[in-house]
């Protein structure tokens, strides 16, 4: 990211004489200006992002009555998940897949991000939209076009009775948590792409010709200089995949059939079906507690092992 | 970079790997619009026949009209709006000497990394305790809310990009900030604001989890994909709807990053 910020100080440009105090103030403090640019958006985010988020710690505290609430607060929805096994059960699920999904895209957007780094000299541009074109469209077709490949009557099941190879359609590959995790793994590579290029192309080249002039061969120098200088973007990639993907919706309902069923499906249903909203909620605070709890319990053990190397 | 170093030699299995990626990376998408034009409702190989068929199936279905120009003024509407909130934020947070930029961007950002999931059952919330009935107004509030941070993220490299004093010279010159802005600024942030209305466009064209908690009785495009899913005979036609919606995608997707990447110093090659 280029930092440059803001120009140096500007001279004063030449003061028209202007009515009212409010423009002159914003003439002459320059940060006031900025202050008031930056507001609209500002004021939207803080609505936006605060007033839902509080909203939904209040219901978490809730429970249902009938068609309405029981707004006397309670922690019967969280000592509901904490005592019941299947929100355990399917959380620790949630975590393992879209782990399991982040690690893979990492391995294997990984050598992609190196190869345009370093290895593309010209067309660098078109590659990286090449990369990340598939990304932009629609979320829902990119899953859906995944249920037609694996599909019971999908592309390799029926393909595959067609010219007599089985019987009958391979259960396996629809509707199982390798069908959600080969999904997420091909739906969210460009978020792996994007941050891990970008740290490898800030590496100094000066510094892998040193480590070749010092006689590492090019595998010692990859794990030695290429691999701990680039590992910020490698953890920025990691952050944009698992935190999103453990609450997909999408993705499970349409691939992950019981057996693949996750966090984000439960916590619709209790909006949808099961009509309890505030369990629904405290389902989603939970979520996003235990995610960030797993990230930042990644981070600590990677500084303990740093610290210990 | 420019000059070659010896340090990376060519290296072929690389060049086969990158390859093998992008046609991976593409086959699934591109099988949509191959069966679409398939004559037999079984989405399998060997193809049967070569049919426009689905395409006037979909032709007629008023339903799908509907759908789709909800879509449209949707996304138009949300794309002016997180568009205009965006030159705003950008020319602020690169303009003038903020305190605390740092963390105010990382702010905006937020919502790129809560899950959508959590942000529809959020707002859904909201709106049902503000008594607000749920309807494409609502999906557009969150909307705007995941678009603005793309809007800022696509328009501050192309306010970094060009020389602040070419605005200063317009100042200095006795134009008043409002016509500074419309004759010197907006025309040298045009493309990434052009970059920005498409790409707002197109991520509110294509969003589903937000319109699907937020949309009430309504129907944007995504979501009357999602209710014909249920029916395996309508597959075919709805493989035609998403050949066009990833074709109209792909060209403004295409276009505006081509647009961002332009006149932005490519050497930094930033994550727009």
């Amino acid at each position: 990211m280029t930092e440059v910020v803001a120009s140096a100080p500007r001279g004063e440009p030449l003061e028209i004489p202007r009515p009212g105090r409010l423009s002159a103030l914003l003439q002459r403090y320059e940060i006031l200006r900025g202050v008031v640019l930056l507001s609209p958006a500002m004021a939207v985010m803080i609505a936006g992002m605060l007033l839902p988020f509080l909203v939904l710690v209040v219901m978490s505290f809730w429970t249902p009555m009938g068609f309405d609430f029981n707004t006397d607060p309670s922690f019967k929805n969280y000592s509901d998940i904490a005592t019941q096994p299947i929100y355990g059960a399917l959380l620790s699920r949630s975590l393992w897949m879209s782990g399991a999904a982040t690690v893979i895209t990492v391995l294997l957007c990984y050598p992609m991000a190196y190869y345009v780094a370093f290895h593309v000299k010209r067309h660098k541009t078109l590659w990286l939209i090449l990369m990340t074109l598939p990304f932009w469209t629609s979320y829902l077709l990119r899953v859906f076009a995944w249920k037609i490949v694996l599909g019971y009557n999908g592309m390799i099941n029926a393909s595959l009775t067609g010219i007599g190879l089985i019987d009958a359609p391979l259960e396996f590959l629809l509707y199982s948590q390798t069908a959600v995790v080969i999904t997420l793994t091909h739906a969210w590579a460009a978020f792996a792409i994007l941050p891990i290029y970008v740290s490898l192309e800030k590496i100094d080249r000066s510094l892998l010709e040193a480590a070749t002039d010092l006689g590492d061969g090019p595998w010692a120098r990859f794990f030695r200089v290429t691999l701990p200088l680039s590992m910020p973007g490698v953890i920025a990639a990691m952050l944009l995949i698992f935190i999103p993907t453990v609450g997909d919706y999408v993705t499970p309902a349409l691939l992950g059939g019981p057996d693949g069923v996750m966090i984000g499906n439960l916590i619709q249903l209790q909006f949808g079906p099961a009509n309890n909203w505030p369990m629904g909620a405290a389902l989603a605070l939970v979520m996003m507690a235990s995610t960030a709890g797993v990230f930042i319990a990644t981070k600590l053990v990677r500084s303990a092992l740093e610290a210990r190397i | 970079m420019g000059t070659a170093s010896y340090v990376n030699r060519e290296s072929p299995a690389l060049k086969i790997y990158a390859w093998a990626f992008v046609a991976i990376l593409y086959a699934p998408i591109l099988l949509l619009p191959l069966f679409s034009f398939n004559s037999s409702t079984y989405i399998a190989f060997p193809i049967e026949g070569f049919t426009t068929e689905w395409y006037g199936a979909l032709w007629a279905n008023s339903q799908m009209w509907t759908a789709l120009w909800n879509s449209v003024w949707l996304g138009a509407i949300v794309a002016v709006i997180s568009t205009a909130l965006g030159v705003l934020a950008a020319k602020a947070l690169t303009r003038y000497r903020l305190p605390a930029r740092g963390p105010i961007i990382g702010f905006m950002m937020l919502p790129l990394v809560v899950p959508g999931i959590v942000f529809g059952v959020a707002l859904l919330i909201l709106m049902n305790r503000a008594g607000i009935p749920l309807s494409l107004f609502t999906v557009g509030i969150g909307h705007v809310l995941i678009c603005t941070p793309f809007a800022i993220a696509t328009l501050m490299p192309r306010f970094e990009g060009f020389d602040a004093s070419i605005e200063e010279a317009s100042a200095d010159l006795g134009e008043n900030g409002w016509w500074t802005f419309w004759r010197v600024t907006f025309p040298l942030v045009f493309p990434g604001i052009l970059a920005s209305l498409m790409l707002t466009f197109t991520i509110s064209f294509d969003e589903f989890i937000m319109a699907f908690f937020l949309a009430g009785t309504e129907q944007s495009l995504p979501i009357y994909i999602w209710n014909q899913l249920r029916f395996p005979e309508r597959l075919p036609m709805v493989l035609a709807l998403s050949t066009i919606i990833i074709a109209i995608s792909f060209v403004l997707v295409f276009f505006s990053l081509w647009l961002t990447r332009l006149g932005v110093d490519t050497k930094t090659g930033d994550a727009a």
